[in-house]
Parts: C-alpha cells; structure tokens; sequence
C-alpha cells in the first residue's frame, strides 16, 4: 500500500511537470497552428533564469586560498552575507523561489522576440518547416547556454526550510513509513496553480474569449475586426512564461544544464498528441496520466514481470490510446488532418 | 663500349670493395626501413608526427572533454620542448627528450565523440583516413573506449583509452592495440571495499541503482563482489535508464525495502541527478536497521561533484587520481596545468596528458613508429613519476595497475576546487586480479 501511494505521488509529480510543459505547448499550437519544438528550450531557459538569479545574489569576494599556490584557488564570501548578514543569507537560501519574479518578464520578452522575429514568418508554411526552425532554434539557444554556464548541471538547492522530505504517511494515517520532498509537493500545488491560472484567464477573461474563439476560428474573429494576431503574439509569450516558471521551480529537483529541455521535449510532444493536439485539458490529462503510467511500470514488481518496461511504457501507453482515440483523449475534429 | 680488359688491379680492388660495402649495407638499409611500407599513417621522412584526440566536445561530457583537450595540448607542449616539461622531469624511465617523437615535432587534430559509440568511431575514422592521425586517444565512457578501440584495432591504429572505467575495456573486449591508464570498476570495489568495512561495518544490507549500459553492469558486479564477500546482503540491484533525469521512482522503492546503504552506480549527469533526489528523499536522514543510512558512488570525479553542491559531502567513493597529490609527478602536472589554465586538472585531465606521454615514450624506447614494436614496448612497461606511484601496463591485458585513491565529498571546502578529501591511497598490490578472470583476447601484433 505504502510503495503503491508513494508511486501515485511520483507520478502525480512527474505528471505535473509534464502538463506544465505540454500545456504551453498545445497552447501554441492551438492558437498559431505552429509545432514549436523549441518549448522545451523555453523550459531551460526558465530554468537558467534562476541560475542566472542565484549568480546575481551571490556576487561574491573571492578570499584567497593560502593554502594553493600552483592556481587561483579561493573561497567566495558573498557581498549579501557581507552587508546583510543572516538576512543576505535568508535570501540567497530562497533564490529558487524569488528567481520566478525575474524569470517571468525574460520568458515574455523571450517570447515576443521569438514570435515576432522568428516565428510569424513561418505561420503558413508547412508543418515540417516550422518544425525544422524551431528544432534549430532551440539547438542555438542550447549552445548559447552551454558556452556561457558550461555542460555540467548546476546545483540549485530549494530553501533550507523545504530541503527534507514530509512525512505524507502521517497526515494520511499511514505511519511513518511515507515520506515525499517537500520541495517536489510544492512544485505539484505550484503546477495545479499555474494549470488553473491558465485555464482560468482563457475562460474567465474577455481576452481570454477572444483568443478561444480564434482558436476555433481565426478568420470569422478577424472580420470582427479584432487583432488576432497581436493576440496570438501574447499567448506564445504566456507559453513562454508557463514553461519558464515550470523550469525555474523544477531546478532543485533536477540540477539544470543545457540539454534539460530536449529531455523533456519529446516526451511533452508525445503528451500533446495523447490528450489531442491543441487541446488545453487534454495535455493536462494526458500528461498526470503517463507520469503516473512511468511510474508503476519502474516498480520492481513490475520489472521483474516485464523487465524493461519502465522505458517503453510511455510509448506503449501512446500507441493503445491512438489506436482506440486517433485525434487523442481530448482531440477535436479537423485538428491536424488536412 | 667499355674494355673490361683494361681494368688494372687496383680498380678491381676499388669496384670489389664498393660492391661489397653495398651488399652488406643493403639488408640493413632495407631492414631500417622494413615496417614502413607496412604500416598505416607511417609520417616517413616528414617532420612532424599526428595524434588525434577524440574527446567529447558537445553533449553531456563537453565540460571533462574540454579539460582532456587541455590536457592533450599540455602533453603536446612539453612533448616538443614548450613550457615548464611537466611530468617530463619527473618520469621515469623516461627516453623523452623533448624534442619531439623520435626526433619529430608533434602535431595533432582533434574530434568529437559527443559521448556516442557511433559519433567517436565516425570522429576516429576521419582522424585516422584523412588526418593521418599515428595515434587515438581519449574519450569519457566505456561505450566509446570499447567501439574507437575496436576501430583501431581493424586499422592497425594504436588506441591510448581516455577515462574509461568499465571492466571490459581491458577484460571480455580487450584488444591488442588499445591500452587503458585509467582504473577500473573491479579496482574501485577492492580500493573501497575494506574502506567500506571500517567505516559501515560488516552488516549491511545494500541497494544498487545501477546505469543500464557496460560501465554500470561492471560496476554494480565488482561492488556486489566485494561487499558481498564481506558480509553485506545485496537486497536489489536495480538497473535504470541512462540519462534518465528524474530517477524517484527508482529511488522511493528504496525507503521501505530495508537496506540501510545505497550504491549509486551512476557516473556524470545520471550521478548528479540520483545523488541530489535521494537526498531530497531524506535517505541521508534516515535510521534503518539501528544503523544510519549511507549513500556510497563507486565512481567520483571533481567536476562531476561541482554539479552535486552540497550532496556531496561526506559521500565514499574512489577515483584515479587528485590533484591534491603531494607527489612530485602530480605536483609537477598541477603546477603546469595551473600556469597554463589556472585551474587543477581533473582526474580525466590527468589519465590522458599519462597517456599521450607513455605512448610518445614506448616510440623512442623502440626506436620507431611501427605499431608492433611500440605495443611491445608499452607491455610489461614499469613507470613512476606519474602520479599514482609505481605502476605497471601489464601485458596480458593492457591494463595500468596503480594505487588507487579512496575519496570522501569534503565537509568543509576551502575553496572552489576543493570538493574531495583523500581517505586512503590503497595499494596496487590490493587492487590486483588475474587478467584471465574477465575473459577476451588481445589480438594479434600484424593487422
């Protein structure tokens, strides 16, 4: 029972990052028709905004190693620490957190520079093309970051107060026995929030309305004399935003580096054509499904049946659900089938 | 028309004596020359000699590809008379000159094996048909080592491995032509094994989360061995996919199985990744057995445990050599690695500056660039000067037996580079097996 919950929250979790990105992808491609497989170099991005953020507060003084003298060795005292104290320290210790308010404005600057240098010359050109620019784009944008941090992750540790793990059993009146990251619960409460801001702003808001109906059908919206283009232009950057923040919250869980967001990419992409390409609810389904799916398939028990499974069973999952639903969970009718 | 009848006696004698000092000078003239119709890349009576160096430049391992690059051109450097000689000085025995090879200045050209069995071989292959490259070497995984030695070996190229830690490089896919500096996963388990023993004890119960590919088997194998036969109970071994990012699945299983110790068979990215989860899942926290739970890593390497941070600390693991030797060889390569870079080499920095200067030495000891003759010289050679102490290429396997360090994450760092402290330099004679146990066969000398 403990090892079946403990696997039900990893998959919830890994879900969860998967809806994050899957969504902002399906988003793009219901709104501008465009398959954008450089959203998950948006997510890497995101994430070295906080690397970025966490330089930025622990601009240090180097205290020279004394006891090296074959190389520069040294010991760095950040000025934070310097002028503040334990308040600069408290700060430094929540730089994940923080990095979401500078990460926020770069993903949209990021996303309109995409959109409008790159991006809107690709609108009517074939699927393969936009996928081909896209795809090189996000091999450029992972070099740039490879030159300027390097290959190795970076560490990125959560706020101390949030490093250990909860103990799930307890609250749940299982013993003691369950135990999950805090960290790992925040960014699934943090996922649901993002997951719910963004439906909510489509539902609940005029402009969100607007940008519904376009998706629906763009061309009756423009004889009403709307712009849906300049619209559009600012759902890819709230895409960018939504994948920007899912990589900044994600660094404590995994160290970034420069190829964070290919690893992510395909299985996103596998996500959206599960719920159904453009389909905002179904890439959130789609994806809690296959996190979950992951993870039972990785129980020992499981491997011991099916050894290797863990690795395929994504795939499997995919093939079985577009058998019986080919446009997906939650695809619509005419998407993708001209 | 020529009246040989003219010829007096003293012409005779003169004509006698030049034929006969042709004669005899003729096999020796042909046998200074003998092997070089008969080898691939031979440089003849050019000035310069080519080695290629097959790093990993992009992907994951870029950042340790780019430090054995700076450790090529180092070797490079003191090879041909540059710099301060580095280990040069403190090599012995040692026929370099720094005059080159043989005389000839060195050169080299360089490829990318982005960490990719086929990638290394194309890289390798360019090097060897287009560049003319005499030599292959480097490389930071055991796949790539075991393909670009394969390689080499059908040319008829030496191969002088780069870090490469699996078991099978010099054991079941051993060849003739390639020769591995680095140690390997057997060696950790005996260097780590006893370390084990003091400081855990001898009731364990272990879990192994261990990367799906030839490294990672070996791994896990060798560290069963050596816990096993001193009492720890393996309760799984549990293989997971490589570069497989989040690994919580394979992690959470461990906190109600009952082990008291996890070994993490992982090395580069997947090690950062599962070191840093499994902490976050309090396992360094935890109480299991009566006993504290402990997290080991066969395999460290200081640049890898930068991307760890802070969940390294306090972690045993081995590793072939630091910079923080105190050995006039290690000193001597950390001075001119740190003039010319301003950072201490890694431990991948250090096998291949060993290895670009053994091979260059095995050339002068045999006198010339003909593969067999310089495989014969590198076979059973004995060194010191290195950095791990005596050490010996033994010739059955191609295999460098040396000590081996014993390293723990350092509690309290005392600058950016200070991340491993030494626990024990266990010695060669305890991390030596006999070259039968892990199968395969050398190969011929003549390709």
């Amino acid at each position: 029972m403990d090892a079946i919950l403990i696997q039900i929250l990893n998959g919830v979790d890994k879900g969860a990052a998967y809806a994050l990105i899957a969504l902002g992808l399906t988003l793009v491609f219901g709104t501008l028709g465009i398959v954008n497989f450089a959203h998950g170099a948006l997510f890497m991005l995101g994430a070295f905004c906080s690397v970025t953020f966490n330089k930025l507060l622990t601009l240090s003084v180097k205290v020279k190693d004394e006891g090296v003298t074959l190389f520069e060795a040294f010991k760095e005292e950040p000025y934070l620490k310097i002028w503040f104290g334990d308040t600069g320290l408290a700060i430094i210790d929540y730089s994940v957190p923080l990095s979401i308010l500078m990460a926020i404005p770069v993903m949209i600057l990021v996303g309109y520079v995409m959109e409008r240098g790159l991006i809107q010359h690709f609108y009517k050109r074939a699927h393969a093309d936009q996928i081909l620019v896209t795809f090189g784009l996000a091999i450029v944008l992972q070099e740039i970051v490879k030159a300027t941090f390097g290959a190795n992750p970076i560490p990125q540790p959560p706020p101390e107060i949030v490093a250990g793990s909860a103990n799930v059993g307890l609250w749940l009146g299982l013993g003691e026995s369950v135990v999950y990251p805090w960290w790992r619960l925040i960014y699934l409460v943090f996922s649901g929030a993002v997951i719910f801001a963004v439906f909510a702003f489509l539902q609940f808001t005029t402009y969100g309305m607007v940008v519904r109906a376009g998706m629906r059908d763009r061309e009756t919206v423009g004889l009403l004399g709307i712009n849906i283009e300049k619209r559009f232009t600012i759902v890819f950057a709230l895409a960018a935003v939504v994948a920007g923040v899912a990589g900044v919250m994600y660094t404590p869980i995994l160290p970034p580096d420069f190829h964070m967001g290919m690893d992510f990419l395909v299985l996103s992409f596998v996500v959206v054509v599960v719920g159904g390409m453009g389909s905002l609810g179904g890439a959130v389904a789609a994806g809690f499904l296959l996190g979950i799916v992951q993870s039972f398939a990785s129980m020992n028990e499981v491997k011991e049946i099916f050894p290797g499974i863990d690795q395929i069973i994504i795939y499997l999952v995919a093939v079985a659900i577009l058998l019986v639903r080919p446009r997906g969970l939650l695809g619509r009718t005419g998407v993708m089938e001209d | 028309m020529t009246d040989f009848t003219k010829f007096d006696r003293r012409q005779v004698l003169k004509f006698g004596a030049a034929g006969a000092a042709t004669l005899g000078a003729a096999p020796l003239i042909f046998s200074k020359n003998a092997w070089a119709e008969t080898f691939r890349n031979d440089p003849g009576s050019k000035k310069s000699v080519t080695l290629g160096f097959n790093v990993p430049q992009t992907g994951a391992y870029a950042d340790e590809g780019a430090d054995e690059l700076r450790a090529y051109k180092l070797a490079v450097k003191h090879l041909n008379g540059e710099g301060d000689g580095g280990m040069l000085n403190t090599f012995t025995p040692s026929t370099l000159k720094g005059n080159g090879i043989l005389g000839k200045k060195v050169e080299f050209t360089t490829g990318d094996t982005q960490t990719k069995s086929d990638a290394a071989r194309a890289s390798a292959k360019r090097m060897i048909e287009k560049d003319g490259a005499l030599m292959i070497t480097g490389g930071s995984s055991s796949g790539v080592a075991v393909a670009v030695q394969g390689l080499c070996q059908e040319s008829g190229i030496i191969f002088m491995a780069g870090l490469t830690h699996s078991n099978d490089t010099t054991g079941k896919d051993k060849r003739r032509y390639g020769f591995r500096h680095f140690f390997n996963a057997y060696m950790s388990g005996a260097a780590l094994g006893p370390v084990l023993k003091k400081e855990y004890g001898t009731e364990r119960r272990a879990y192994h989360l261990t990367a799906d590919y030839t490294w990672g088997w070996t791994q896990e194998e060798s560290m069963r061995k050596f816990t096993e036969e001193m009492g720890w109970e393996t309760v799984a071994a549990v293989k997971t996919p490589v570069g497989a990012g989040d690994f919580s699945q394979y992690i959470t299983p461990v906190l109600n199985s009952g082990a008291d110790v996890l070994i993490l068979n992982h090395y580069g990215k997947d090690m950062i990744n599962s070191l840093t989860q499994a902490v976050q899942f309090g396992l360094r926290d935890k109480q299991v057995n009566g006993k504290n739970f402990e997290i080991v890593v066969p395999l460290f390497s200081r640049l890898m445990a930068q991307g760890a941070g802070d969940n390294i600390k306090g972690i045993l693991g081995s590793t072939n050599w630091n910079w923080s030797l105190q050995d006039e060889g290690s000193k001597a390569f950390v001075k001119s690695f740190g003039a010319e870079y301003g950072n201490p080499p890694s431990m991948a920095a250090h096998t291949c500056y060993v290895q670009t200067l053994l091979y260059a030495n095995a050339c002068e000891q045999a006198g010339t660039f003909y593969p067999p003759e310089v495989i014969k010289s590198l076979e059973g050679f004995k060194f010191d000067g290195m950095g791990n102490g005596p050490t010996e290429y033994r010739a059955e396997d191609h295999q460098c037996f040396k000590d081996v360090l014993v390293v723990r994450g350092k509690q309290e760092p005392s600058s950016q580079f200070d991340l491993l402290e030494v626990v024990e330099v266990t010695p060669r004679a305890q991390v030596e097996y006999d070259a039968k146990i892990f199968g395969g066969e050398l190969g011929p000398y003549k390709v």
